[in-house]
């Protein structure tokens, strides 16, 4: 059954709003609310169609009247930021994360037309330590729990989830878990990671890299939106990267620092603002992370369009990264060594 | 250098001429001697031209192209981090010598393994240095017509050390934990853990092929669970790579190791000591103990699950006396 009321949070940003702008798009939604603290950038909003924006923050327990005189019956709760800096330091992006989330989960509980709650969780909840399985499933959990940042949000922000759908058994909630994104239009910390000609990593550690294609991710919040598909959920692509290997794909040049020297190297990145490297983000440089996607498949039943490749390559094309060392110039010598050794012969 | 040149030429081409002399070719062949001696060859090297210089041009291009790949990031790497490319260019020709000319391994049984699905090899553990899994490692790669590739599951110990773990995960190996251990084996792997961990690898000289615990027989019940063979598997000679005669408990407090291993030759000789003693090695592996004839419910039953554990203890323990009696010399063999 489709919704005819959704309202999605955090839609200034890149997943909120085209969500927003895909929802809107589909004929048999009557109304698509979009709220965020700031307004989109216009070509967003340009896209979002005859979605509405609503200026509101979820922190105020004015999203409770938005909710309720719209009779919203869906809500996605895509908002969770996992970069301090784009929200205004590491107390504003947990007050934003947790509280707002907190009240949103209230307005939602008093509100008798929601039927079905989205939430845009991560994968950082299952944390990143070498006692790991090299495969997390929906039912692990982490070793040693995230002791901070965007990953305890994420663990916090679950749980009073579980708290509201105990407390709601009538409202059917997905949680999806994503991998890190990538592709061509999305801009997070890991595109920009990877666009450094020299890209920093931890000496002596190459950690396995799983990605989402951003088309990819859209999808499944879309499809989680429209159809009632409840339970928790992995979502990643299929197949892995290793660092090492990422920085070779995209003609970078890594930067191996010891494990001594990362932290300041990571402040150093983000003092400069140029990538926004936050301590678990470095963790999960050392050990990396894969979740099992294998429920996304069958019970969500959606396959990724992408590989972790693939997706990785269409970021490289599509973001018109130039290689430091061109793949031509490489051939080439291999081509000229080859007729050098002939010729000896 | 012009002769060395000519001669595996003529040596090669003769090698082609016999092959192809069972095809079409065989006519011109004898005709074109008497003629000319130097006109048939560029003619007649044409079809032998790939194999002709084989010798170092094919390894060189080979080579180069295995350099590309690994500089444009061009490999597969399977979700544990399992670097195929890289274990058999660059792991295992490295361990090689070491395998072959050093310990002069010989195996026993290889044929318990089988070629292809899943599989359990248990084997004990010793040498200070887990020196004996690399090893089974290239024995069922060099040794085993399947050519497989052992998983092997290490102490979370390991995958906390910068490089040795990183390294581990390119080579195969994963994490001892059951998620690991039966998604590995559920895919058709060859899986290979040391139960004994690292009260087997660190126990001191005078104990050597006494097996120690076998743990919670967590590997028995991942083994049932997924249904595959069981194979003991017994190494001898990996006790007296490194007899440790001795144990400095504080630094290796400092090291946060299980123990810092003293050795006749280890602190002594400095890095010297770090070169293994050449001893005779014997990788038996017995008859596999099937799984499938039991139900998996009894994964989760204490009994069954230490009975099995105890039937492999035993069928290693006593390959391992019975190898011991047949060996005169721990070097010789």
């Amino acid at each position: 059954m489709t919704p005819s009321v959704v309202l999605v949070t955090g839609v200034s940003r890149f997943l909120g709003g085209h969500l927003a702008a895909r929802l809107a798009a589909n004929p048999e939604i009557d109304r698509v609310l979009g709220v965020d603290t700031v307004p989109p950038p216009r070509d967003l909003l340009r896209r979002m169609g005859r979605a509405e924006f609503v200026r509101a923050d979820i922190r105020n327990p004015l999203i409770g009247k938005v909710i309720s005189q719209a009779s919203v019956d869906t809500v996605v709760h895509a908002s969770l930021s996992a970069n301090p800096g784009s929200s205004g330091g590491r107390t504003a992006m947990k007050e934003m994360n947790v509280i707002g989330t907190m009240q949103l989960l209230a307005a939602c509980q008093k509100a008798p037309t929601v039927r079905r709650m989205v939430l845009k969780s991560t994968s950082a909840v299952y944390g990143s330590s070498p006692r790991d399985p090299a495969l997390f499933d929906e039912a692990m959990t982490p070793k040693d729990l995230p002791s901070g940042g965007y990953a305890k949000d994420a663990v916090e922000i679950e749980g009073y989830l579980r708290g509201f759908a105990r407390r709601r058994p009538d409202v059917s909630v997905t949680v999806l878990r994503f991998a890190n994104f990538i592709g061509p239009r999305i801009d997070t910390v890991f595109t920009r990671y990877f666009a450094l000609p020299l890209v920093p990593t931890v000496l002596g550690y190459d950690a396995r890299v799983q990605l989402l294609h951003e088309e990819d991710a859209l999808a499944v919040l879309e499809r989680a939106t429209s159809q009632e598909i409840p339970g928790i959920f992995n979502v990643a692509a299929d197949g892995v990267l290793m660092l090492s290997q990422a920085i070779r794909r995209a003609g970078r040049l890594p930067l191996p620092v010891p494990s001594t020297a990362v932290g300041p190297v990571s402040r150093f990145f983000r003092g400069a603002r140029i990538v926004d490297f936050s301590p678990e983000q470095m963790r999960l440089l050392n050990f990396g992370r894969v979740v099992d996607n294998r429920r996304l498949r069958t019970v969500f039943g959606f396959t990724p369009r992408w590989t972790t490749m693939q997706a990785f390559d269409d970021y490289v094309r599509g973001s018109a990264l130039r290689p430091v060392i061109p793949p031509e110039q490489v051939e080439s010598l291999e081509r000229g060594i080859l007729s050098a050794a002939r010729s000896l012969r | 250098m012009s002769e060395a040149r000519v001669i595996p030429l003529h040596a090669d081409d003769s090698g082609a001429r016999t092959r192809w002399r069972l095809g079409a070719q065989s006519t011109p062949r004898p005709a074109a001697p008497p003629v000319e001696v130097p006109e048939p060859q560029p003619e007649s090297q044409l079809p032998s031209e790939p194999e002709q210089p084989a010798a170092w041009e094919e390894a060189l291009e080979e080579i180069l192209a295995f350099l590309r790949r690994r500089l444009e990031g061009d490999y597969p790497v399977d979700e544990f981090g399992f670097d195929v490319e890289l274990t058999d260019n660059v792991i295992l020709p490295a361990l090689r010598p070491l395998y072959r000319s050093w310990f002069r391994v010989e195996t026993i049984g290889m044929h318990h393994v089988p070629t292809e699905g899943g599989a359990l090899v248990v084997a004990n553990h010793s040498g200070t240095f887990p020196l004996d899994s690399l090893m089974t490692a290239v024995a069922l790669h060099d040794d085993h017509p399947g050519q497989r590739h052992l998983r092997m599951l290490g102490a979370d110990l390991m995958f906390r050390m910068p490089a040795l773990g990183t390294l581990a995960r390119k080579q195969g190996s994963t994490l001892a934990c059951t998620p690991d251990a039966e998604r590995l084996m559920s895919h058709g792997e060859l899986v290979g853990v040391w139960p004994e961990g690292f009260k087997g690898i660190g126990k001191p000289f005078r104990d050597r092929y006494k097996l120690q615990r076998f743990g919670r027989g967590g590997f028995v019940s991942a083994a049932l669970r997924t249904r595959v063979p069981i194979i003991p598997c017994s190494i001898v000679g990996a006790e007296e790579i490194y007899p440790k005669i001795g144990d400095i408990k504080p630094l290796a407090r400092l090291f946060g190791a299980p123990y810092f291993p003293v050795t006749p030759t280890f602190p002594l000789l400095g890095p010297l000591g770090l070169v293994p003693l050449p001893s005779k090695w014997y990788i038996e592996f017995g008859e596999p103990i099937r799984t499938d004839t039991i139900s998996p419910i009894d994964a989760d039953d204490p009994m069954t699950v230490f009975n099995l554990t105890d039937q492999v203890r035993e069928t290693i323990q006593h390959t391992l006396y019975r190898l011991l009696s047949q060996r005169r010399n721990a070097f010789m063999g």
